[in-house]
């Protein structure tokens, strides 16, 4: 264990002399990593693919999709960008005290950060963060889950093949590790998982200060209300859902509906599952499985629990740790399965007379990671934005709004803290310093802020200094 | 007690009061008229606090705060609005953006040093926001504190902006309840106190802390200037000041000259006797005018270094050649002593600073173009005033923050705004393209894979600057050619038309 902690402060105090050096900052040697980086998903997709199909059973069409391709694109959409981001940000407002002077917002790498990473999107859910902490200028130190022991050791072999070794640097291990790993100081820490784990994170972050993100999950409710096309809103419910073997924390994990919707929703779904996964989804290709015995185990408990009717599927198979993808329906608030974040191919349907009712229900929990609406209503779409919140939000389609580079990616209140993707994984791993870079002329206009102070040269000031309407920024003290 | 107040801004908020736009606007101008209305009440407070000179009130306090208040009224319904982001091939119909919402139940920890503008300006951010919002002012400056909490409920909605006093315990009780945004702005002790009480609840948190704010001066500068702007930013509000330049690093050369320079202008300033200036502070108490004599302890200053305890008065003190292990270097100083730490140039300079914690601040007077740009480049801190002191605090265009052990997070104008909301990604599509969706379910095949892999691709079109550049000049160069082509044909037929 003391063994451990030493090689764990080892790897961090190189780390830390490399970032002080400086090295990590041109933009030349970001886009070289980041390169490189790209090279190593490229070159390697057939072993990613082999390692996440030992890991998860995860079918190559969503291996490619949402684990090598996204994470291709960040890459990409980050070195077509990091020139942008790169360069201070000048035009920002200036006022009467200010417009001789040079005034502008300078991204600066934090320095050495720790990025967690999570089991069900093993590789993407710790690249993304690593694209974008290389982007800002670390230096970064990756924990993969240890969870997924196939990706974690490719990620183990790969990393310091492709990368600077001097930068980036893998620790693999399990919670004990993880927790020593916490005693150390970072300038950023990255977490993607489990509420449980977040507030421990976070209580190790406090003493020294460190900035955290954190990713976590919950309930993410979709409602199916008013008018709206049934199949292909099955479909794309269907999608969504049962992706990955419904183990995406933006998976939508319950749907909210009237009784009427549910009747037309029924069969819908029926038939989409067929066609998707055919008669036996146990055997199809593009069905996933659960990822460890413990967790098969707790959503066949939770299934059982539930006093909800399973209206489609419901079997399982301990052996290759399968459920079938399953519908319940009158289920209650007070449900096993609505107790916690299910992550798993189980979809209760809760019956609501109102959309009122829909909306209450939501916010007497938890905000939520993602929030979804189907129905071709606009009145019904606006209705719901403007009386929840959740991280993100996707109308008439689940998890896609996680695909595009422009919007942020993050939770709010109990699902999390920050965000990334994007420019916004640049930000969170940049510090943005003001700068003012003051002439030396307008000597005798500062005198009138110099002691003696008097009436008269207050009166100048506050004028000089007022924000007037229709001027470019303010200024707030002279 | 604190849990009721808590209790009922949460009732306040979940019932939707404070997110129509026209109650926040209404609100922040009410808050603007307490300020205009109770400026002298304000001004008696702080004199009695902390010997707050009449001048120093609205300079320091008051006019930031009105400038604030004008920028949030002004622009509330542009930074509420929903932002557009840039969409890739799949999204290209749909409607995709970022909507700002306001977070809940906010909880505002003021200071003491500067008590009105620390804890107002984060609550105008938190009301335009949407917010509701608790404030805890400082208990240091007890009569700001109870003027507070007397005016603030008779301006704003007293449900959801409840002022909430006390010292210690009252606080460690506001902070075990839950809150979705604790702002604390103080020391770097208590901020970890306060991280780590929010991390119960998984609540995010900003920091604005302090540090030792460097203040390096290049030997080839116009003294005068550099030593004028200093002093002003040193002893305002008697040095106690977050982003007040702490110490000196500069060329053993140049020392004597800085000190007679502050020297001079101490004289011009505050006269021969500060004690006696009107424009003079005093330290805001017994326990911090202790903690300043200690640190003094075993040197000799070479400007001021008088004191008189009945007054809690400390002069303006400059102290020379401070070894980097003095106790002055220590911790940071928060009152009106000087050190001056010399270096050999400016790569001692830059190691020096990078070699301690992260400051809220950094200064430098130079004239020379490479110097600034190496101690921009090499080094980090909150922010940055060059050629002067404290004035980028000034711009709220500017975010203002620290980075380590100076804080996390930034506020100041639309920052502030930023801070204190959700921002929400929001993808609306419509069901129809369905076609081109088709290729993303089971069961699925080589080509879909491909299909899906091409039509994720972002961007769209390449709107990089060199893209739009060729555009540009094609499109300006096949116009030229086209121009050139039609006169060529016109001339042509003018040639025929002429021989006919």
């Amino acid at each position: 264990m003391q063994r451990e902690m030493a090689s764990q402060s080892e790897v961090i105090d190189r780390l830390r002399a490399t970032f002080r050096s400086g090295v990590t900052f041109p933009e030349q040697f970001r886009m070289t990593q980041l390169q490189n980086l790209l090279s190593l998903v490229e070159e390697n997709e057939q072993l990613i693919q082999d390692a996440l199909h030992k890991d998860l059973h995860k079918p190559k069409f969503e291996s490619v999709l949402s684990e090598i391709q996204i994470t291709l694109n960040d890459l990409y959409f980050a070195m077509e960008n990091l020139r942008t981001w790169m360069q201070p940000e000048y035009n920002i407002g200036k006022n009467l005290a200010t417009r001789m002077d040079d005034c502008f917002i300078r991204r600066e790498p934090l320095g050495v950060v720790l990025i967690i990473g999570a089991w069900n999107y093993p590789l993407h859910l710790i690249l993304l963060p690593l694209v974008a902490a290389i982007a800002a200028g670390n230096c970064a130190i990756l924990k993969p889950s240890e969870i997924c022991q196939a990706t974690e050791q490719l990620l183990a072999e790969l990393i310091p093949k492709y990368l600077s070794q001097d930068c980036y640097a893998v620790l693999c291990g399990g919670a004990e590790d993880t927790k020593s790993l916490l005693k150390n100081k970072f300038d950023h820490i990255f977490y993607t998982g489990s509420q449980v784990v977040a507030r421990s994170i976070l209580l190790a972050a406090a003493p020294h200060l460190t900035p955290v993100t954190l990713e976590l999950g919950g309930k993410s409710p979709c409602f199916i209300y008013g008018h709206i096309d049934i199949q292909k809103a099955a479909k794309r419910l269907c999608w969504s859902k049962f992706f990955n073997t419904g183990q995406s924390c933006v998976a939508p994990d319950y749907v909210l509906c009237t009784a009427q919707t549910r009747d037309a929703l029924l069969p819908a779904l029926r038939e989409t599952l067929r066609t998707f996964y055919g008669p036996d989804p146990g055997a199809s290709l593009d069905m996933g499985r659960i990822v460890t015995p413990r967790h098969w185990r707790r959503l066949v408990d939770m299934l059982e629990k539930s006093k909800g009717k399973v209206v489609i599927g419901g079997g399982s198979r301990e052996e290759d740790r399968y459920i079938a993808p399953t519908v319940l329906v009158d289920v209650q608030e007070s449900d096993a399965l609505m107790q916690e974040e299910i992550f798993g191919p189980i979809l209760p349907i809760l019956t609501i007379e109102s959309l009122e009712e829909g909306i209450d229900y939501i916010n007497r929990q938890e905000k939520p990671l993602a929030l979804y609406v189907f129905s071709d209503e606009t009145s019904v779409v606006t209705t719901v934005l403007n009386n929840t919140s959740s991280g993100g939000f996707c109308g008439n389609d689940g998890i896609v709004h996680m695909a595009l580079p422009g919007l942020p990616f993050g939770g709010v209140g109990a699902s999390g803290m920050g965000s990334y993707h994007g420019r916004w994984g640049f930000e969170t791993f940049s510090h943005r310093r003001g700068c003012m870079n003051r002439s030396w002329l307008l000597e005798r206009v500062n005198v009138l802020r110099y002691p003696p102070y008097s009436d008269y040269n207050l009166g100048w000031l506050r004028w000089a200094t007022t924000f007037k309407k229709n001027s470019w920024g303010g200024c707030s003290v002279m | 007690m604190e849990k009721q107040a808590v209790q009922r801004a949460r009732e306040a908020f979940l019932a939707g009061r404070s997110r129509p736009l026209e109650f926040r606007v209404q609100q922040l101008k009410s808050l603007q008229r307490m300020i205009t209305d109770r400026q002298g009440e304000i001004a008696t407070a702080l004199k009695q606090d902390i010997n707050r000179s009449q001048y120093d009130t609205p300079l320091f306090e008051l006019i930031g705060l009105e400038n604030e208040i004008s920028l949030a009224v002004s622009k509330l319904a542009q930074w509420a609005a929903p932002r557009p982001v840039e969409r890739n091939l799949l999204t290209i119909s749909d409607q995709a953006y970022i909507q700002p919402e306001p977070l809940g139940v906010v909880l505002i920890i003021g200071a003491w040093n500067y008590p009105w503008a620390l804890t107002l300006q984060p609550l105008v951010g938190a009301i335009a926001a949407g917010n509701a919002a608790v404030v805890k002012p400082s208990e240091l400056s007890v009569y700001s504190a109870s003027l507070l909490k007397a005016l603030l409920p008779r301006y704003l909605d007293q449900e959801l902006y409840p002022v909430v006093c006390g010292g210690v315990s009252e606080t460690q009780e506001l902070l075990r309840q839950r809150f979705d945004h604790v702002f604390y702005t103080g020391n770097s002790t208590v901020g970890k106190l306060v991280m780590e009480a929010a991390a119960r609840h998984l609540t995010p948190v900003t920091l604005e802390l302090g540090g030792k704010s460097p203040c390096y001066i290049d030997k080839d500068v116009d003294l005068r200037v550099a030593c004028r702007r200093i002093t002003w930013g040193k002893f305002v509000n008697c040095g106690q000041t977050c982003i007040a330049p702490d110490y000196i690093l500069c060329e053993p050369s140049i020392q004597n000259r800085v000190v007679e320079g502050i020297r001079q202008t101490l004289l011009e300033f505050y006269g021969p006797d500060p004690k006696s200036s009107p424009d003079y502070g005093r330290i805001i108490n017994q326990r911090h005018f202790n903690r300043l004599m200690t640190l003094l302890e075993g040197y000799t200053a070479t400007v001021g270094g008088q004191s008189d305890s009945s007054q809690r008065y400390i002069a303006p003190t400059v102290v020379k050649d401070v070894p980097p292990q003095a106790r002055l270097m220590q911790e940071e100083i928060f009152g009106p002593l000087l050190p001056i730490v010399t270096v050999s140039d400016i790569d001692d300079a830059i190691h020096f600073i990078n070699e301690r914690e992260k400051p809220l601040a950094l200064y430098l007077f130079s004239s020379n173009k490479k110097v600034i740009k190496r101690m921009l480049a090499e080094t980090t801190s909150g922010g940055v005033t060059v050629n002067d002191v404290i004035m980028h605090y000034t711009l709220n265009s500017l975010p203002f923050g620290g980075v380590g052990q100076s804080g996390t997070g930034r506020y100041h104008g639309k920052h502030t705004f930023d801070q204190f909301s959700h921002h929400r990604a929001c993808l609306v599509k419509s069901l129809g393209m369905e076609e081109v969706h088709m290729v993303r379910y089971p069961p699925q095949n080589h080509q879909k894979v491909r299909r899906v892999r091409l039509a994720m691709r972002t961007p769209l079109v390449d709107f990089s600057k060199g893209t739009y550049i060729w555009a540009v000049t094609a499109s300006i160069v096949a116009l030229g050619l086209l121009v050139a082509l039609t006169v060529i044909l016109i001339l042509a037929a003018g040639v025929s038309c002429t021989c006919l």
